[in-house]
């Protein structure tokens, strides 16, 4: 076990853990943030994507032992930036959620795609997304959403 | 008359003695000069034994599976099309959302089995030692890539060298991680040492590249 002094969320949160814990399970079990889910514990699906100093990251991949002072932001935090709460706005706009299980990290992405390209064109979508699984099949609607949402920024 | 035949014999021993050490000067020139092209050849053909040395680690997966001519990386001993569709993008470092540092830190984690270094991404275009199916690149068609300054970023032969000693995604390859599973991933064949110890060899002799296409 060892302990982690964490910025979640503009916030300094500490863990004991063991070094080898994946960031998942850390803002999970420890810092009880559920909004990012456990999808596929590979990084085949995109369920667990959170932000590391803006990146798009894997959490469920991660160990917590090599995040550092990076700042992480969770499906928890992305509102309180302008481009993730447009995204957030686009997403009800276009009732994108079927279930809703892999749509925090789908939101993730797309704040990062959104954040690098303003203007993203359907392939810049497709490509950014392609890491993202629905097993609800709400791409259509995604892709609908992160459109509209370039569109108030 | 008689004087003149008195002479006729000094002149032929000194003219026998000019032709017999002519010969023999010339005969040692030609030997050094053989000499010499021996060694150079001599030199030539290790440098083309260690460069084949050096190509068998560069198409060896831990490194190949980074130096694709198509759109994705590949992953595993099989070299298979990396998962979850990750693709190359503008930079060889994924698009945003779906980076290769969105998994890959910058060390390895054994504990999910991830393989991570510093700067994790492809090489670019211009290194590619495959075709668009996938098939390695003929050794002489890599080595002539490889020590192309136009396509190697600059490098030049003590460049190549310092290259394969020193840059960390290189000597990755030599400390790549376990797998999910837990297993070791597999090793480029030959050491770290070995490698290096061929690429000088190869750039002492000029970085020869076999003829064959």
């Amino acid at each position: 076990m060892a302990t982690f002094q964490l910025n979640v969320n503009g916030q300094s949160k500490q863990v004991n853990v063991d070094p080898s814990t994946p960031l998942l399970w850390v803002l999970r079990e420890e810092l009880k943030m559920t909004g990012t889910k456990y999808g596929c514990g590979i990084s085949a699906c995109g369920a667990c994507t959170v932000h590391v100093d803006g990146i798009a990251t894997r959490s469920c991949v991660v160990p917590v032992s090599l995040i550092g002072d990076r700042a992480i932001v969770t499906i928890e935090g992305i509102g309180q930036d302008p481009i993730g709460h447009a995204v957030q706005e686009a997403w009800i706009e276009k009732d994108v959620v079927q279930c809703g299980y892999c749509q925090s990290g789908q939101i993730m992405s797309a704040v990062a795609l959104l954040k690098a390209k303003a203007k993203p064109t359907d392939t810049n979508i497709e490509e950014s997304m392609g890491g993202n699984l629905c097993r609800c099949a709400t791409y259509v609607r995604i892709r609908e959403a992160i459109k509209s949402a370039a569109g108030q920024i | 008359m008689w004087v003149n035949h008195r002479l006729l014999l000094p002149v032929f021993l000194l003219m026998l003695v000019m032709f017999v050490t002519c010969v023999a000067l010339s005969t040692q020139a030609g030997k050094e000069i053989m000499d010499k092209t021996s060694a150079a050849d001599l030199k030539f053909a290790d440098g083309l034994g260690a460069w084949e040395q050096v190509y068998s680690v560069l198409t060896s997966p831990r490194c190949i599976n980074c130096h694709t001519a198509t759109t994705y990386p590949q992953q595993g001993d099989d070299r298979h099309r990396h998962f979850a569709n990750v693709i190359r993008g503008p930079a060889g470092k994924g698009v945003p959302g779906l980076n290769c540092v969105s998994c890959h830190q910058s060390e390895n984690a054994d504990s999910t089995g991830v393989p991570g270094g510093p700067n994790w991404h492809l090489a670019p275009l211009s290194m590619r030692w495959q075709d668009t199916n996938d098939r390695p690149l003929s050794s002489g068609v890599v080595c002539r890539a490889l020590v192309d300054r136009s396509r190697n970023n600059g490098l030049n032969a003590p460049g190549l060298l310092k290259h394969h000693e020193e840059e960390p995604l290189v000597l990755w390859a030599w400390n790549p991680g376990r797998r999910p599973d837990g297993t070791m991933r597999t090793l480029p064949p030959l050491t770290h040492a070995e490698f290096v110890a061929a690429t000088r060899t190869w750039v002492d002799a000029g970085t020869p590249c076999p003829s064959a296409k």
